[in-house]
């Protein structure tokens, strides 16, 4: 049985439709994340997980209990907020104290407990500080080191890291990470970053429009999305639409507007009029026009194109590569060739081309062959 | 900043002169050795020293403080429950009802409450001037911790709900220490009403009790003496006292808080 | 959960409703019950049920609306009230907007000053005009001599509408500010640098833009002066002549004086429907006009 189970849960705010129908089983254990853009739900199911907020339809179970008549403090669930909302006129330590004392442990034991809290967090000394004396990144420690020192069953985060510059975001992701190890508690965690998602998560449910699209490793999210907006918003990728030309022997053939017949890996049980190959830039393969044609392991999804814009990042460029017809494609080489020049200027006829395996087929238009 | 217009701080000067002016002539006219408030004749603390010996004025002036602390310690217990309320659910009802008293004129809270109480057949006297002097007072104490609670960031309740406090626990350790300032200026400000009320207490009082307001207008109708301006000054120097500390400690004060239309 | 959150909440609406229910609800249903009671042999109030009947008559609001005395005396206290209004106004738009341009840092020191004088007894504010206006001092002498010069009669300025208009202006003018400051400083300063690079002059950018944009101002402080204006007996009682008395007047003397209980709640309940309709007209203009936020704040105050 899963620790946290969201069971077929709505909610619902005059018209608007905040979370419907959302089913998610967590792990114990588990760093979980939920991903989404702004105004997709998670929040407000981040908030009905704590106890802010109650369900219209459905329920939340955490070891087999329903928590539906549990007030906020009666759950073994603690929120490290966006905010941080730690107490302005309480020390660090009284901070880390205050579950404590709301949970009546004996006071010859609260200032042992909230050492350990402190030292977990890597802010030993820092106890006798009040909050406005801290950085954002200190603050941010004593907020995750107050949910944690009564060791509840499940920690929730709320884009915990928006606030923090890059350099500091980086160094607090890593943080985290070691520090769910450590601990082992459950991770509930809510980002609209994809790249954040990707790099903490053990799982992650995708949402949009208050409906989960996708629940499961960051890995095969990224090579395998279910839908087109899964594959749209985690990393860049090329959607080639078009209708099923055929369906045989494990291939399927898509007729895509100013490109051509591709051809994608993907078996099918029945073939579907239409569909979607999501296709990441960083697997096609981009040659000189004239060398392609003559190499001797071309793929057989092969088309020419012209060089049109390019965006130079430092470690990869994007190079974007427009057909004959019309058809726009963005490729991705990393910069490693010798030297500091590019591979390719604007203007440069080239061949983009990918294997079969490289793509991923996306059946209907939001709905993916197979997924987790 | 811009060119600075001439006119308008003519215009603006001449307001604030218009306002201290007839002030700082009570206060310097307190030191004047003359019986008529007219024309400078030399310095004396003499009035004060007669006012001191003033049965009545000393009589009056006990009156007020104990009707001004009771008040203001009622007043800020309900207003405060009154603000709370008002800024956790907006109820209609309550709204209205501590809203009222400072919206309509004086007179009318105070006439409506001299039948009350007549008809009560409770004695006009010390109480009912403190039960008075409660009602219209809770609206200002209310409008002061809610505008408190305002600027309060509302995910420190949420927090402490989280980290295992009942609401009632959320309220005394994180809300109540964090609007206390709010609290403590609504009470002075209370105070200060109360202790300044003159209209609602002239019909509330009934015939034997005085304070100061009251005594203040017998003497200015019956006899006036430079006692008058004594007495005023030390009064406004009270109130003076208690206005700084009051919104240093809560500086919405000063903002349009605490009016309404 | 939803019923302790229930809960919670009578317990922390409920004294304070309670409290003013009794005290300010009850009294006020019961004045105009007594309105239509008949007054008392010695003054008061009859019993209620006489003779085993209920004794209710509209005989007060017939003296009201017969007896035009009363009338005019209560638009005489409109007039009043107006005309404090306006020199409120007039008064008081220098004094925001001045603190309005101010620096930041000086505008909380501006404003305490502006409040202080409010925070001041009532009576004291009333007591230092009678000091200014009284015959022997500096300004009655002044202008006395100056009217002697020019063959007048002399004019007492105590205990004169004069007197009593200055001394309500005097009482008034911070509830006029406050308001008028708060939109004031909310205006965007870019607007009057665009009028004045269409070629505004400073009376044009005034009138045309300034002001429009501070109506939603203008209109709570007119409705925070007037409505108190209106039920004020202080001033005229202190400061008036006999010719000067307003509705405010009218209303004690009836109660302690006169003792007519009936016929001073009926005064008091004409007073009260006047206040309530003005306050709610201002309120529905300001909510109406496109207004700055502190008018709707006030109006949903």
């Amino acid at each position: 049985m899963a620790l946290l189970e969201i069971q077929n849960v709505t909610r619902r705010f005059g018209e608007f439709t905040a979370v419907d129908g959302v089913s998610i089983d967590i792990q114990a254990g588990e760093f979980f994340t939920l991903l989404g853009p702004s105004g997709c739900g998670k929040t407000t199911l981040l908030r009905m997980i704590a106890g802010f907020d109650l369900p219209d339809g459905g329920r939340i179970v955490l070891n087999g209990m329903d928590l539906a008549e549990r007030p906020p403090e009666e759950r073994p669930v603690r929120t490290v907020f966006q905010s941080y909302a730690l107490f302005p006129h309480m020390t660090v330590e009284g901070n880390i104290a205050f579950p404590l004392q709301m949970a009546k442990t004996p006071g010859t034991a609260i200032p042992g407990k909230v050492q350990e809290a402190l030292e977990d967090v890597r802010l030993t000394g820092f106890g006798k500080r009040y909050p406005h004396e801290l950085s954002g990144g200190q603050k941010q420690r004593v907020a995750i080191g107050r949910a944690l020192v009564t060791h509840p069953t499940v920690l929730l985060l709320d884009e915990p890291l928006a606030a923090l510059d890059a350099k500091l975001r980086e160094e607090m992701q890593i943080e985290l990470i070691n520090l769910q190890k450590e601990v082992g508690i459950t991770f509930v965690y809510v980002t609209h970053d994809q790249t954040e998602a990707l790099a903490l998560s053990h799982r992650i449910a995708v949402m949009n429009k208050g409906r989960v699209e996708q629940i499961d490793e960051p890995s095969r999210l990224y090579s395998f999305p279910a839908s087109r907006f899964v594959a749209d918003f985690i990393g860049t990728c090329n959607l080639l639409e078009g209708a099923i030309a055929s369906s045989s022997d494990g291939i399927v053939a898509v007729e895509v507007a100013g490109l051509g017949t591709v051809r994608v890996a993907a078996a099918l049980p029945a073939a579907p009029p239409a569909g979607t190959i999501a296709l990441r830039p960083e697997k096609i393969r981009v040659q000189a026009a004239a060398a392609a044609s003559a190499a001797a392991d071309r793929p057989d999804n092969h088309f020419l194109g012209t060089v049109t814009e390019y965006l130079y990042l430092g470690d990869v460029t994007v190079y974007i590569v427009t057909t004959p017809a019309g058809r726009k494609l963005e490729t991705l080489l990393a910069n490693s060739g010798a030297g500091r020049t590019k591979f390719f200027e604007v203007g440069d006829a080239v061949e983009v081309s990918w294997p079969v395996d490289a793509g991923h087929f996306i059946g209907q238009p939001d709905r993916s062959v197979s997924s987790t | 900043m811009r060119r600075r217009p001439i006119g308008l701080w003519a215009a603006a000067l001449a307001g604030y002169a218009f306002l201290y002016v007839p002030l700082l002539i009570v206060i310097v006219y307190s030191f004047n050795d003359s019986r008529l408030n007219a024309e400078w004749v030399g310095f004396t603390f003499g009035w004060y020293d007669k006012l001191f010996h003033n049965q009545d004025m000393l009589l009056a002036a006990g009156n007020s403080l104990l009707i001004g602390l009771t008040a203001s310690a009622v007043a800020t217990l309900l207003g405060t429950m009154a603000g709370l309320a008002m800024y956790r659910y907006r109820p209609r009802l309550l709204s209205i009802l501590v809203l009222a008293p400072i919206a309509i004129p004086e007179i009318l809270m105070g006439v409506s409450l001299l039948i009350f109480f007549v008809l009560l057949n409770l004695t006009l006297g010390l109480v009912s001037v403190a039960l008075a002097h409660i009602a219209f007072c809770i609206g200002f104490v209310a409008i002061v911790v809610r505008s408190r609670l305002a600027g309060m960031d509302e995910s420190l309740t949420e927090a402490a709900r989280d980290c295992g406090a009942s609401p009632l626990n959320a309220f005394r350790y994180v809300t109540l220490p964090l609007i206390m300032p709010g609290v403590i200026a609504g009470a002075l400000m209370a105070f200060t009403l109360s202790i300044d009320d003159f209209v609602i207490t002239f019909f509330t009082a009934g015939a034997g009790t005085v304070t100061l307001p009251l005594q203040i207008y017998s003497m200015i109708k019956i006899a006036v003496t430079p006692e008058v301006n004594a007495v005023s000054t030390l009064l406004m120097l009270l109130t003076l006292a208690l206005i700084i500390v009051a919104s240093k400690l809560s500086p919405s004060l000063l903002g349009t808080d605490e009016e309404n239309a | 959960m939803q019923a302790r959150a229930r809960l919670g909440r009578w317990l922390v609406s409920g004294p304070p409703v309670l409290y003013l229910l009794v005290f300010f609800a009850a009294p006020a249903l019961i004045m105009v019950l007594a309105s239509f009671r008949t007054p008392g042999d010695f003054g008061g109030l009859a019993p209620l049920v006489e003779d085993g009947r209920l004794d209710l008559n509209l005989d007060s609001y017939a003296r009201f609306f017969t007896e035009s005395v009363y009338a005019q005396i209560f638009v005489k206290s409109v007039w009043y009230a107006l005309l404090t209004t306006l020199f409120c106004l007039l008064l008081a738009y220098p004094l925001a907007a001045l603190i309005a341009r101010s620096a930041k840092k000086h505008r909380d020191l501006l404003l305490l000053l502006v409040i202080l004088p409010f925070w001041s007894n009532f009576l004291i504010r009333i007591y230092a005009w009678m000091i200014i206006l009284g015959p022997n001092a500096a300004l009655a002498k002044t202008v006395n001599g100056a009217l002697g010069w020019l063959g007048h009669e002399p004019v007492p300025l105590l205990f004169s509408s004069f007197a009593v208009l200055v001394c309500l202006v005097y009482v008034h003018l911070p509830f006029m500010v406050l308001p008028l400051y708060a939109n004031l400083e909310k205006h965007d300063r870019a607007l009057l640098d665009a009028a004045q690079d269409l070629g505004a002059g400073a009376w044009q950018r005034f009138w045309r833009i300034t002001f429009p944009l501070s109506l939603p101002g203008v209109y709570a402080g007119a409705a925070l002066v007037f409505i108190p204006a209106l039920g004020i007996f202080a001033i005229p009682d202190i400061l008036g002549g006999p010719e000067d008395s307003l509705i405010g007047n009218v209303i004690k003397q009836q109660f302690l004086e006169t003792r007519d209980w009936p016929f001073g709640s009926v005064l008091s309940i004409v007073l009260t429907v006047a206040a309530l309709v003005l306050a709610g007209t201002a309120a529905w203009i300001g909510r109406g006009s496109l207004g700055t936020p502190s008018s709707a704040e006030v109006a949903r105050a």
